[in-house]
């Protein structure tokens, strides 16, 4: 297997138009539908894919979060996420 | 596909909602997973009474919801139906054996929404394809998948495998790259109802069923990345059953073209159920309930061996319905399972597989096709 590319800071990411991310009131989680197929999100995945709108840097993001959560250490977990999403085909970026 | 699923514990969310709009269907599939007894249940759900089905799962939590028959292209009011599935926020998969579908159709569905088209195939090649399927249908087959990716679907190939088709399984792999399927279903039979009648025909031998998986994990192994191949081993050639449904109302809710609410396509024919009906009960008391779904959630329905058996969480101890079939109980352990006192029947038939294969004689008895003139033969 490749070994994928370090992503750039300042890389804008989005998620795959193919899957479908949003809130499901019943199960109290943002979830990404495939076909036949769901996942769950916890709490900080779904609030890191939840800014992956195409729009947003992987710094942005960061800081986002970070003034979401102030007390917070995220950036390592934020951009390991990131990489780990994108290996999955959740996520992909410009 | 990783299905979704629900913690232990929480309160059983009907997050698969699989909606059989009709039993029609121009193939024949001898292994088809709709009752034997099909032919006499008729379509009696008006476009309407779908869309309130759809409403109330929808509020109950349904995210996932497949359109499924026979071949739900029959209905013509299937665009209607996604439409308002897509509005309610449902991921919406139509599963098709692509006979009924063509440009405009496909157009009219991208149109009203339609998330996820899975098509399937009966074999690789269109002498064995249109044999299985009882249908000249494999050269239009091959157009449609070409189209469902022109229109920019994610698209699921299935194709169901048994022994006739299992010694083409990297062929079949072969055609889903060239199609550029995004997931390969290889589904191996469930030996329920029509597959069930035609086992002794069907059920691969020890021998195919290891090749093919060695196979299927070479292409797995290859493909990472573009394409994602599924393949379980038929579960015969186990000696543990798989979850089945990730258990008893706990995930899964179907409902059939006359409305009846079932917690898995063949609970039908397990006797002694009463299974209600979305026109006469809600769905929430139909999900939440009903003694038809209650019947097995849980674990306090077990008894030995698998009330005590400490992989009873895992899988629930396996498929009611086979359980039945192989049984005559459906509480019993899943005969799959090495630990069930009728693991023989399964064995034996796995042995008489081996057989069969080895002395090449696939012939007699004749494949037992799904229609309607059998349908009503078997329904004595
Ligand atoms: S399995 Fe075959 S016969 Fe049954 S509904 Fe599907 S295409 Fe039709
Ligand atoms: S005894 Fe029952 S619970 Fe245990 S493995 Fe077998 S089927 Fe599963």
């Amino acid at each position: 297997m490749p070994v994928p590319m370090p992503l750039p800071p300042d890389s804008v990411v989005e998620i795959v138009p193919t899957l479908r991310f949003q809130w499901e009131e019943a199960q109290q989680a943002y979830v990404l539908l495939y076909p036949e197929g769901m996942v769950k999100l916890n709490e900080s995945a779904g609030e890191i894919l939840r800014r992956c709108d195409g729009k947003r840097t992987v710094n942005d993001i960061i800081e986002d979060l970070q003034h979401q959560f102030p007390d917070a250490e995220l950036d390592g977990d934020v951009r390991e996420f990131i990489e780990v999403a994108r290996e999955q085909g959740w996520i992909r970026t410009r | 596909m990783s299905k979704a699923g629900s913690v232990p514990g929480d309160e059983p969310i009907p997050l698969w909602l699989l909606a059989e709009l009709t039993y029609a269907c121009p193939l024949q599939c001898p292994y088809c997973s709709n009752p034997v007894d099909f032919a006499r249940h008729k379509d009696t759900l008006t476009t309407s009474d779908w869309i309130d089905v759809l409403q109330q799962a929808r509020a109950l939590g349904a995210a996932q919801l497949g359109f499924s028959g026979g071949e739900p292209l029959a209905r013509r009011d299937l665009s209607d139906l996604i439409g308002e599935g897509r509005r309610l926020g449902y991921y919406t998969n139509l599963l098709t054996s692509g006979v009924g579908l063509g440009e405009a159709r496909l157009k009219a569905l991208k149109k009203a929404g339609l998330d996820h088209i899975q098509i399937s195939f009966q074999a690789s090649s269109k002498e064995l394809n249109d044999f299985l399927g009882g249908a000249s249908s494999f050269d239009h087959k091959l157009k449609m998948a070409r189209l469902i990716k022109a229109y920019g679907y994610p698209m699921v190939l299935n194709v169901v495998i048994h022994r006739r088709n299992i010694d083409e399984i990297a062929h079949i792999l072969e055609m889903a790259i060239a199609l550029e399927a995004d997931y390969v279903e290889l589904a191996s039979t469930q030996y329920y109802g029509w597959a069930l009648i035609n086992r002794d025909q069907l059920l691969p031998s020890r021998h195919q069923v290891a090749r093919a998986e060695a196979i299927a994990r070479r292409y797995q192994e290859r493909l990472v990345g573009r394409m994602r191949i599924f393949y379980v081993v038929p579960d015969y050639h186990e000696n543990r059953p798989k979850a089945c449904m990730g258990g008893w109302g706990n995930v899964f809710l179907t409902v059939t073209p006359d409305g009846t609410a079932l917690p898995c396509q063949a609970a039908g024919q397990i006797p002694g159920l009463i299974f209600p009906n979305v026109k006469q009960a809600s769905m929430e008391w139909i999900w939440r309930d009903s003694p038809a779904f209650n019947q097995f959630r849980g674990l306090d329905w077990m008894k030995e061996p698998c009330r005590s058996c400490p992989e009873r969480l895992k899988d629930f101890g396996g498929c009611r319905c086979q359980a039945y079939q192989l049984s005559g109980d459906a509480t019993a352990a899943d005969p799959v399972c090495e630990l069930s006192a009728d693991h023989r029947h399964v064995v034996d038939a796995v042995d008489r597989a081996d057989e069969a294969v080895a002395h090449g004689h696939t012939e007699p008895p004749p494949l037992l096709f799904r229609n309607a003139k059998n349908s009503a033969a078997l329904d004595g």
